[in-house]
């Protein structure tokens, strides 16, 4: 029964598998979409994230955690990954990989930090490349053809690091598509008219309207990016239990 | 880099708690046995950048997980945790 065969796939222990890249995307100067090709990949949620592992000639090995981009609908695999100038293993992902090359890469992992489109209104507050499982959750929404009501309010340095800057445009001018908010905390266009200030209550309130009972809030991104939104709208009056939060570390290099 | 940026959540401990575990981890509900707060793997204050994992209790503070993946090996210890609810895949 195909249905047994799936809960067996569910049930078991992560393993590494060797899945090949089909197509790497450039979305900013430093960031790019990874597009995968997982032969027996057993289906993911909107927002869960996938190992990647890089072993090199010596027998030394990396690994990092990265968000899947890409809505369960799609059949291909994708994740978008920030290279971080420091970083281990996001230089290599984002300069170095092409097409055809493979990759080891364990998932999907995680299932608190995931949103279903029958699972009522959302609010995401993303933080740099922490907008990539919410875009999961987005894609994931307008694919299901969901009417939650969906909000984004997406903060990062200028206009040229802002990750789906087209796509996000797109759906948000669709009829029944969420709304987008922005804050550029570094640097803005001339004549910018959203926000130019790092994420506060004000703003969320704003955004967001009052705290809705039935709306559950995302927020990813750096640490301290994550843990004062969540504070904030913990204050403005949300359930606690009602904001999920994932956050960034140093290992995201 | 922030000091606080090395501060984690649970939903880090899904790949290594997934190599053995074959039900999801991280929506797992523990019991801290220190304070008793109730609450998923996945909200628990993660510190990876040590040779070994720590997972805290984020109302008390108590260390509830400690993990160290070598040598082929995982060694866990899960003293700090009174008790561990996993759910049956649906």
């Amino acid at each position: 029964m195909a249905g047994a065969a799936v809960l067996g796939r569910l049930a078991a222990p992560l393993r590494w598998r060797l899945v090949e890249v089909v197509e790497v995307v450039p979305e900013t100067p430093s960031a790019a979409t990874i597009v995968l090709d997982v032969a027996d990949w057993p289906g993911h949620r909107a927002g869960q994230h996938a190992d990647v592992r890089l072993t090199a000639e010596d027998g030394y090995q990396a690994q990092r955690s990265y968000s899947i981009a890409s809505a369960p609908e799609d059949p291909r695999l994708a994740l978008t990954v920030e290279r971080l100038e420091d970083g281990e293993v996001s230089p290599f992902l984002v300069g170095e990989l092409r097409a055809g090359d493979r990759i080891e890469l364990r998932g999907p992992i995680g299932g608190y930090f995931v949103w279903e489109a029958n699972g009522g209104p959302v609010r995401l507050v993303a933080g740099g490349s922490g907008v990539v499982p919410l875009m999961a959750m987005l894609r994931h929404r307008e694919a299901a053809g969901s009417e939650a009501p969906a909000t984004l309010l997406y903060s990062a340095r200028s206009l040229g690091d802002v990750l789906y800057r087209e796509e996000l445009e797109r759906l948000a001018a669709a009829g029944g598509g969420p709304r987008v908010a922005y804050t550029l905390t570094r640097e803005r266009p001339p004549g910018w008219s959203g926000y130019d200030r790092r994420i506060d209550g004000d703003m969320l309130a704003e955004v967001f309207g009052p705290a809705d009972p039935a709306a559950t809030a995302f927020v990813c991104g750096p640490t301290s990016f994550v843990e004062a939104a969540a504070d904030a709208l913990v204050a403005l009056g949300h359930e606690p239990a009602q904001v999920k939060t994932e956050r960034f570390g140093p290992t995201g290099g | 880099m922030d000091d606080d940026d090395l501060r984690l959540d649970g939903n880090s401990l899904g790949g290594l708690l997934g190599e053995v575990f074959a039900w999801e981890t991280t929506t797992a509900r523990g019991t801290c046995a220190s304070c008793g707060a109730v609450g998923e793997v996945a909200t628990l204050v993660v510190y990876a950048h040590a040779p070994g994992t720590v997972a805290r209790c984020p109302a008390c503070g108590s260390v509830l997980l400690r993990v160290v993946r070598a040598s082929g090996r995982m060694w866990l210890d899960a003293r700090g945790l009174s008790a561990l609810e996993l759910r049956e895949p649906a």
